[in-house]
């Protein structure tokens, strides 16, 4: 192909306008690299620069402001043999900052050509990320109470692999996008250019000017040794396939027989540690085994390792449909903390209710029938009084049995786990009171 | 009949794989975030893509790209994270990318409470785009619905080109129940209709939103031989910026009437008919559960109430809810937020009278206080 320029759509840039030249340095790189149409995609965002795509005889993807790099991303990842050109203005740099940082970081194999033009050509020639505190712009003094930055240096040390500056005017411009496009990695290429529709217009900026800037501010040729490393793609599709299958979905059938199925509802109170969602679940599976539905609410604290840890389970012979708890069967208190989060529930109970408390623990009145155990005298571990106190109320076929607990232990633990927890549990398991 | 137990999230994700799903983006966020780690555990084995974004603008930008090069994509969030999403839903909506978005609610506003549910976002999925577009949203009442509404959003989605929104909560997405998933009947699976011009060779045919009156443009992805523009600005047939007051006018309004025509195709729905009953309580999500419990309650009690779930909220399913509510007196509305939905059933029924009740204060309504409101209504 000796051209990608869509004729029907020639560039209506403002006359002098970089932009311009960029357009024709993207399609000779595009001709030299001798890319086919099809493979190629222009993915670009709003702005002058955002014009790009419309361009271009190749694939194309117009978005939101800045956000050009995540629909690059999204394109390449479900089509790796894709080569995927964003170009972004120095206004989707700074909104889009976060999208810049993690295309950095991440090194998928994408092309970003920044336009810099100093300001917003297209809204009015407001100051943007990369105006320097001089200039005088659209945006009254406010440029002048901050400072711009310099995207080459933050993409270094974000992790770029290749990054060039460069004059929009540079005639070997077409050369290094060329490089750019080539590079198995993220390439960044910074042009510096004029904006004659606003910035020129009251600000000294010629050719030779953006030519001096150059030389005074670092210098960026390509390749970033420090910053090598394997493109983002290939790495995720090598860890990928490294990934176990997902084991197959435990199914329970039932297996136990009761005589007498009872809709139960269970709450465990505890604190965090003490493993009581691991008890909660193992109530479920426990209860699933011999026929019930149960479902599991859980409250913790969102720090996970501080404060309460609450399991409210319900198992019953139908179909369960309101999943709070409205007169618990049995109560498992362990923590003052987990009392606290259901305090009000106490004074509800009635003398059906069959509740277990630590020695520890203390509690407000209560119509429950109560038991207490002094875990320590048992030597048992704060962090398995959970699942100790279901072998006790197993033992005492309190809605669930020894069989059927043995038997969710069994399904959800590997094997030395299971050991180690059926010991536990049994340490209550036949106590009488 | 063998029972798994599994979250409301996790059900969510095994519908999405079910689906044919292959691509996810999300930002980790409660009570959201277990649908990402679960597609993490269920995509990559698979030769699917499961990315964790920089945000969730980015998240969204990831599956735009993602679905547009012809990959079914799924992203999950709740509420801070689903007003992030606007600007992109509102792209996704304008421009015709399928894709399943997944909001959890949790209680608002802002950041609220990430471990307390509700259904406070039901207004804000429907309204999120610029320009007012209709919206498909789906509203789940427990982990099978979550099951089989993803497999049903995912083909919604790519049906109607649209990307077709799931209303969990926290009360659904982190409750863990025992489910039976075999006893589920998905849908047929759909694909995603490619134009046949321009497939398998370069056809300049091909127009990227050329579409008969009223119908969804067919499709062909990024990558393809044919040369394919997406774009978010205002376009016509061929995806460049367009001017003309015609054929904005028309793909506005084809835009509306793809989505709802197809209002009775979209209605999904459970009820529960009692003999004898004048009263029909309408709810959905979470809500429904209890809404169930009560009217059972009321039965055995002598007093038969009926009841009507709704599964799909947008398109307001308006010919059902005439329907069913038809015979009745009495009808009693009610919702896990401030009214958010009444307002679609008391304008399709105006000769009847109301009674709604909404609650949003962090915990689930329960039968009792719903027994109360259908017994003083
Ligand atoms: S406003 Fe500035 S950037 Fe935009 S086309 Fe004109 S000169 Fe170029």
């Amino acid at each position: 192909m000796d051209s990608f320029l869509n004729t029907k759509r020639p560039p209506v840039f403002c006359p002098g306008c970089s932009h311009e030249r960029i357009t024709k340095a993207v399609d000779t790189a595009l001709v030299k690299l001798n890319l086919e149409a099809d493979k190629t995609v222009l993915v670009s965002d709003i702005g002058c620069s955002g014009l790009f795509d419309t361009f271009f005889n190749t694939h194309a993807l117009h978005g939101l402001h800045g956000r050009a790099l995540t629909y690059a991303a999204g394109i390449k990842l479900a089509n790796p043999e894709l080569n995927v050109i964003v170009t972004m203005g120095d206004g989707g740099l700074g909104i889009g900052g976060a999208h810049v940082l993690a295309a950095c970081r991440k090194n998928l194999d994408l092309t970003l050509i920044i336009l810099n033009n100093f300001n917003f050509g297209m809204t009015g020639g407001q100051y943007s990320v990369t105006t320097p505190s001089d200039a005088v712009v659209g945006s009254e003094f406010l440029n002048q109470a901050e400072i711009p930055i310099d995207i080459c240096e933050i993409a270094k040390s974000g992790g770029a692999t290749w990054i060039s500056r460069c004059s929009g005017h540079d005639s070997s411009l077409p050369d290094i996008l060329c490089e750019a496009i080539k590079h198995k990695g993220f390439s960044i290429v910074e042009t510096l250019g004029l904006c004659t529709g606003r910035y020129t217009k009251r600000n000294q900026l010629t050719p030779k000017v953006i030519d001096e800037m150059i030389e005074r501010l670092p210098t960026y040729g390509g390749i970033v040794e420090k910053n090598q490393r394997p493109e983002y793609g290939e790495q995720y599709r090598n860890l990928a396939n490294q990934q176990k299958s997902l084991p197959e979905l435990l199914k329970v059938d039932k297996i136990f027989d009761l005589k007498d199925m009872k809709r139960q509802e269970i709450v465990i109170l505890g604190s965090a540690g003490m493993r009581i969602v691991t008890a909660g679940d193992m109530v479920c599976y426990a209860a699933i085994s011999a026929g019930f539905n149960a479902s599991m609410k859980n409250d913790y604290n969102i720090t996970v390792l501080r404060g309460q840890s609450v399991s409210e389970l319900i198992l019953s012979p139908e179909k369960i449909g309101y999943a709070g708890i409205e007169s618990p069967t049995v109560v498992i208190a362990l923590s003052d903390e987990g009392v606290q989060r259901r305090i009000k529930l106490f004074s509800k109970l009635e003398p059906s209710t069959f509740l277990l408390k630590e020695k520890s623990v203390s509690i407000p009145e209560t119509s429950a029938t109560v038991v207490e155990i002094d875990f320590k005298e048992y030597q048992i571990k704060k962090q398995d009084w959970a699942l100790a106190s279901l072998g006790f109320i197993a033992g005492k076929n309190q809605g669930i049995t020894m069989e059927m607990l043995d038997f969710a232990l069994k399904s959800r633990f590997k094997p030395a786990v299971y050991e180690s927890a059926i010991e536990i549990v049994k340490k209550l398991a036949t106590i009488t009171m | 009949m063998a029972l798994s137990f599994m979250e409301g999230n996790e059900a969510v994700a095994r519908g999405a794989i079910a689906a044919g799903c292959s691509f996810f983006a999300g930002y980790p966020i409660t009570p959201a975030s277990t649908i990402f780690s679960n597609m993490l555990t269920m995509l990559p084995p698979n030769g699917g893509i499961c990315i964790q974004g920089e945000d969730e603008i980015a998240s969204m930008g990831y599956c735009i790209g993602a679905s547009m090069a012809g990959r079914k994509v799924l992203t999950a969030t709740s509420g801070p994270g689903i007003s992030l999403y606007s600007e992109q839903i509102s792209f996704a909506i304008g421009s015709e990318i399928p894709m399943v978005i997944v909001d959890v609610q949790r209680l608002g506003p802002s950041t609220g409470s990430a471990t307390r549910g509700a259904d406070g976002d039901i207004q804000f999925l429907r309204w999120s785009n610029t320009g007012g577009l209709p919206v498909v949203v789906l509203a789940p009442k427990d982990a099978l619905d979550c099951y089989a509404l993803t497999a049903h959003a995912f083909n919604f989605a790519e049906e109607l080109r649209c990307p077709v929104f799931i209303a969990s909560n926290k009360e659904i997405g982190m409750t863990r129940e025992s489910v039976d998933l075999d006893s589920v009947e998905l849908p047929p699976i759909v694909e995603r209709k490619y134009s046949e011009i321009g497939k398998d060779e370069i056809n300049h045919k091909y127009l990227p939103f050329e579409a008969d009156k009223d119908s969804v443009p067919d499709f062909l992805p990024i990558g393809c031989k044919t040369l394919v523009r997406q774009t978010s600005s205002t376009h016509g047939a061929d995806g460049y910026i367009t001017i003309d007051p015609n054929v904005i006018g028309e793909s506005q309004e084809r835009l509306i009437n793809k989505i709802l025509n197809a209002e009775e195709r979209l209605t999904l729905y459970e009820e529960n008919h009692r003999q004898g009953a004048d009263t029909l309580v309408i709810s959905y999500g979470v809500t429904s559960r209890a809404v169930e419990d009560a009217c059972k309650t009321l039965s055995k009690n002598g007093k038969a109430v009926s009841t009507l779930t709704l599964k799909t909220l947008f398109p307001v399913p308006q010919k059902l809810i005439r329907e069913k509510s038809e015979q009745y007196q009495h009808i009693v509305v009610i919702e896990m937020n401030m009214g958010q939905y009444v307002e679609n059933i008391t304008r399709l029924l105006p000769e009847k009278k109301i009674v709604f009740y909404g609650q949003m204060n962090g915990v689930l309504i329960t039968p009792a206080k719903i027994m109360e409101v259908i017994q003083n209504g």
